[in-house]
């Protein structure tokens, strides 16, 4: 899969909920090459005029239609780095290298497949949605957020498929975390992708590995050159340190050594 | 040349920029035995550059013989490899196995590393552990033998001419610094072993200043690196007294920053009428 480092136009820019926003990102020549992009992989893209920083910052992609060429980045504004780039004004110019990393693994035909995202980490089941939809399969979308403004881009998953949702409040859906909704004593899955905060994909890859369901992670450790050089972001595994930013982010929790 | 750690073997970047467009790549730590290196986390993003404690974590030196070398025997730069280890003997075993190899023209001996508790940098701080490595190693290797030096010393140019009088062809420098990061909520390192090695522009001034002592303090080359970033940075290290700069930090940040310094440079010498690289080697004026 080549990857691509360019400068991508971006074509809107808003918060969705008080700490996280929405980039979308246009080719800047609409003829120009794009790149096959898998779901759970992420991009670099370069922060400019922050003294505090330094690397490039790693970033799930959200949503990507490869027609138009535009691709979508759901970040969550925390330090100086993000919210330079929650700043970014249509017109504006963002240095992007991708895509990156290996991603989820598509489910076999007749798999019955659980998309569980948490906070940001809705973001890549978003586009992982949409390629199954583009399989004749219809997703299944497991969202936990601690009040009902924190639930990302509900509208488009709607589209999508099936929605499930948790608050901690309680404020839409069920109350409570991802891991004690009702769903999970009225159906069972064979396969499930996580992404969200640590504890959050700890929890569920204990009842996945009590179940016996595979299920794959998406890790979000620091990263340096996001291509597989430094050996900076690696993860303790069964195979020994691997890198994130190359054989992941995304894990089977088989494969990690995590105590669950 | 690209610096060890920091553009893998050359394939990770192949996708953003020609390889064979480069002087030379420099691949990462290779050592006698396979290394898991340091606990993860072994990187923290700092005001300018980054700490990373990696750890030499590579396969060891039979791995790369038999799986990495064949890949990139062929290419067109220089491939260097960088050789580290915990005593001399491993050290001189590691580049022996590499002596046998075609087209491998050169070793970078890694007398430097801050984040190995056994060797690596213990050796490079101290004349009488730089000379036993060096040593060691100049037995048992018979091509071009660069030692790359640490900055964590008093006098850089005392190991510098050290390591000339035991045979080594050529000195790189510098090395990460070595330093630290606290996590003031946890009250605990950002990095997993304490400290490490600080790279990128924060630590130029101070390779700047090395580079420019060595060069004045031995007769055989020196490689300029330490936070490069651009054409003008590199051009800074050559004229300070390197006869070549490594490019290392900066290839995070832009993956095709190499082939933008060589081009650089180039226009600048242009600009100059220089005719090549060579006019402008150690021209300082003081």
């Amino acid at each position: 899969m080549k990857k691509y480092a360019v400068d991508l136009l971006v074509a809107a820019n808003e918060f969705l909920d008080a700490t996280h926003f929405l980039i979308v990102l246009r080719k800047v020549d609409a003829h120009e090459a794009w790149p096959e992009v898998w779901p759970g992989q992420f991009v670099e893209v370069l922060v400019e005029g922050s003294s505090s920083t330094f690397l490039r910052r790693p970033i799930s992609i959200n949503y990507v239609d490869a027609e138009k060429g535009e691709l979508w980045l759901l970040v969550q504004a925390k330090g100086d780095g993000t919210n330079r780039l929650a700043n970014l004004r249509p017109g504006d110019l963002l240095n992007v290298v991708f895509p990156l990393g290996h991603g989820f693994t598509m489910p076999k035909a007749g798999e019955r497949l659980l998309l569980i995202g948490g906070g940001v980490g809705v973001a890549p089941m978003l586009y992982f949605g949409k390629r199954l939809v583009e399989r004749q399969m219809e997703p299944s979308f497991l969202l936990g957020a601690r009040t009902a403004e924190g639930l990302l881009e509900l509208e488009q998953f709607l589209e999508l498929g099936r929605v499930f949702v948790t608050t901690e409040d309680g404020s839409a859906g069920e109350q409570g975390f991802v891991t004690q909704h009702s769903i999970w004593k009225e159906e069972r899955f064979d396969r499930l992708a996580v992404c969200g905060p640590k504890p959050m994909m700890v929890a569920v890859a204990k009842m996945a590995k009590q179940w016996g369901i595979d299920c794959e992670v998406s890790l979000e450790n620091l990263m340096a050159c996001g291509l597989g050089a430094c050996l900076c972001c690696v993860e303790p595994t069964v195979k020994g340190n691997l890198r994130a930013c190359k054989e992941g982010p995304v894990f089977n929790i088989n494969d990690l050594l995590w105590q669950i | 040349m690209t610096a060890s750690g920091t553009f893998g073997y050359g394939s990770e970047f192949a996708d953003f920029l020609d390889l064979n467009s480069l002087g030379g790549i420099i691949v990462k730590g290779t050592t006698l035995q396979p290394r898991e290196g340091n606990p993860y986390p072994r990187m923290a993003e700092t005001a300018s550059g980054m700490l990373n404690c990696v750890g030499l974590q590579n396969k060891g030196v039979d791995y790369f013989c038999q799986n990495i070398y064949p890949e990139i025997k062929n290419l067109r730069p220089q491939v260097v490899v960088n050789v580290a280890g915990s005593a001399p003997e491993d050290y001189a075993e590691c580049a022996a196995r590499i002596d046998a190899l075609e087209g491998i023209p050169a070793i970078e001996l890694n007398i430097s590393c801050p984040n190995v508790r056994q060797g690596g940098m213990a050796f490079g701080v101290t004349v009488e552990g730089a000379s036993s490595v060096v040593r060691a190693v100049r037995k048992a290797y018979h091509k071009t033998l660069i030692v790359k030096l640490s900055p964590n010393v008093t006098d850089i140019t005392e190991i510098a001419r050290a390591v000339e009088a035991e045979g080594a062809d050529c000195v790189s420098l510098i090395n990460t610094l070595m330093g630290m990061a606290i996590d003031i909520e946890q009250r605990r390192p950002k990095l997993s072993i304490g400290t490490g090695g600080l790279s990128g522009p924060a630590v130029k001034p101070v390779a700047l200043r090395m580079v420019w002592q060595t060069a004045k303090a031995v007769k055989i080359p020196v490689i300029g690196l330490g936070g490069i970033m651009n054409a003008t940075d590199a051009i800074e290290f050559l004229m300070a007294g390197a006869s070549a700069v490594e490019v290392g930090t900066a290839n995070f940040i832009d993956p095709t920053v190499c082939h933008k310094i060589i081009t650089g440079i180039n226009s600048w010498l242009d600009a100059h009428s220089c005719s090549s690289v060579n006019d402008i080697i150690g021209t300082l004026q003081v």
